[in-house]
């Protein structure tokens, strides 16, 4: 649906030139929810703004329904943009408009009729759960109720693609929930295919099939978010997955720990297998496992918990045990202690 | 009582002419200055380097311009393009011939004014609309003016003010309007009494001026 291929894009800084983005590259299927996770400055807002073309990139092809962007006429890619919904951080509103008016005033501009504008503006804002508030004005909403009527806004167009471009970073979390449910909805009710960029791991925990991690301009790691939960290869991802399970334990303790036995992260998907996988360690092998942390949390399709547990025991034992948790599906990871800062992977 | 009919009496119908005279001045002026200045703003935001249109000759030039118009003062403005207002209109005297240097003495200054409302509209909401897909001229209309009319408001309420205090200056080429008649009959003639009544008659017309702009600003400000 989205496919980005080879886009550079290079701002002049008044301290010479910034690499906004390094030949990045990023496919999303029709119907996923792809989202693109990065700390600030990381390239990920330039990127979704490239896929509509409010940044043109340097180089590099953007290709929305195997149309090619960057080749199209003004005209013909307002057309295409029509086809592409967006929401913002900051709702981005007329406060001068009631919310009818918000989602009215652009599809007249587009050249709908009255009527058909008056039943889109009603059906989505039913979707979003705010026809009754349809004569008010932002200023009268509160966050959450905002980017709901961005969201209406947005999907009135009928477009075949969003772009979410920090939607829930304004939000609390109560909110960024709701909202979130609300994405995941129309993501399976209308078929739309969504691409988000965030900072949140939650975000990405919560409603995303695929995820990109973004640094310096390039993606250094993409794939399910099920295999980026369970196994992180870069250390900024690794960072990421830890900012929700932080299974911080104190490097004494670990040196102390690590003597008796082995310290490992048990990672599974599914409510049960998790720990009756290791009750079955206790009785088959010559080992004690005592879970010094853990938790479960609920991935978009299926829930995904972490146990940090300290196996006492031989190392023959130990290495048997693992090999016994890996075959009940348990991705288990050793951990090591390190001088710094490094938190358990 | 007696001695304010016998003013009235007097000076009644000057004052009334000369009210209606202010009037015309201003309200002619300034629907022309509208015409031009807004666009004029609309132009400067746009062209602005880093804008839709961005363009750093045509803005340098109109900033040049617009700076070196609004550094001359009124009254040396009205001699200085005597032979562009005779050209424009064929006379460079009365109401008629005012209207000119009040309107390339206004039109800049609203075009300023416009520039700073227009320049407060919120980046991000252009942004919603052009990845939309909304046309630029629509942008311009139904977001950006739209967006900053309270603003606007409040701008040509400051434009329109300074627009009548430059009215007063018009009786020196025969404009007459309400500065005039204090000029003429109150200072050259010593007639205090006319001075004073203009003066409050002013400081009433501006008072409500402003008054009008503010409720207007605030009542379309909507947040």
């Amino acid at each position: 649906m989205i496919e980005l291929t080879g886009i550079t894009k290079t701002f002049t800084g008044k301290q010479g030139p910034i690499h906004a983005l390094k030949d990045v590259s990023l496919s999303v299927k029709q119907g996923e929810i792809y989202g693109v996770i990065g700390y600030s400055g990381a390239g990920k807002s330039t990127l979704i703004r490239c896929v509509n073309l409010l940044e043109a990139p340097d180089q590099g092809s953007v290709k929305v329904k195997d149309v090619e962007l960057t080749a199209l006429s003004p005209r013909k890619l307002r057309e295409a943009r029509s086809n592409i919904g967006m929401i913002f951080q900051g709702f981005n509103l007329l406060k001068t408009a009631t919310v009818y008016d918000n989602i009215a005033l652009p599809l007249k501009l587009t050249g709908l009729n009255k009527t058909v504008v008056k039943e889109r503006v009603e059906k989505y804002l039913n979707i979003v759960g705010l026809n009754e508030k349809k004569n008010a004005y932002p200023s009268e909403l509160s966050g959450g109720q905002k980017q709901r009527v961005a969201i209406a806004r947005a999907l009135s167009h009928e477009p075949e693609v969003l772009l979410s471009d920090e939607a829930t970073s304004a939000l609390d979390p109560d909110t960024t929930e709701a909202i979130l449910d609300l994405l995941l909805k129309i993501n399976k009710e209308l078929g739309i295919t969504i691409l988000l960029i965030t900072h949140e791991m939650n975000v990405i925990q919560r409603i995303c099939d695929k995820v990109a991690v973004m640094e310096n301009g390039e993606v250094i790691e993409e794939g399910k978010t099920k295999d980026i939960f369970t196994s992180p290869q870069h250390s900024t991802t690794k960072r990421f997955v830890n900012s929700l399970f932080s299974h911080d334990i104190p490097d004494e303790m670990l040196t102390n720990l690590n003597k008796t036995g082995h310290v490992a992260t048990l990672s599974f998907f599914g409510e049960s297998s998790g720990e009756p996988a290791l009750a079955l360690v206790s009785k088959k092998f010559d080992i004690f496992p005592n879970i010094l942390s853990g938790s479960i949390t609920r991935l978009k399709d299926e829930s995904f918990g972490q146990l940090l547990v300290h196996l006492k025991g031989e190392s023959s034992e130990i290495k048997n045990a693992v090999q016994f948790l890996k075959e009940q599906d348990v991705h288990v990871e050793g951990v090591k202690i390190s001088g710094d800062n490094q938190r358990v992977s | 009582m007696e001695t304010i009919n016998e003013f009235l009496d007097l000076w009644g119908a000057d004052l009334w002419t000369s009210t209606i005279q202010t009037f015309q001045m201003v309200g002619i002026s300034l629907a022309i200055s509208i015409l031009i200045g807004l666009p004029l703003g609309v132009l400067l935001v746009l062209t602005r380097p880093g804008k839709a249109l961005g363009n750093k000759y045509v803005y340098n030039v109109l900033n040049v311009i617009i700076n070196v118009i609004r550094s001359v003062p009124f009254i040396i403005l009205l001699f200085f393009i005597l032979p562009f207002t005779k050209f424009i209109v064929g006379t460079s005297i009365g109401v008629k011939g005012v209207i000119v240097p009040l309107v390339v003495y206004t039109a800049p200054y609203i075009a300023r004014l416009m520039e700073s409302a227009l320049l407060e509209v919120d980046r991000g909401v252009i942004e919603a609309y052009e990845a939309m897909g909304i046309k630029t001229r629509h942008i311009i209309w139904y977001v950006l003016i739209r967006e900053s009319r309270s603003s606007i408001v409040l701008g040509l309420t400051i434009a329109t003010i300074g627009l009548i205090g430059a009215t007063a200056m018009a009786g020196l080429v025969g404009g007459g309007g309400l500065g005039d008649l204090a000029y003429r009959y109150g200072h050259l003639r010593y007639e205090v009494d006319v001075m004073y009544i203009t003066v409050i008659l002013l400081i009433i017309l501006v008072q409500g001026l402003q008054s009008l702009g503010n409720y207007l600003a605030a009542k379309l400000k909507k947040d």
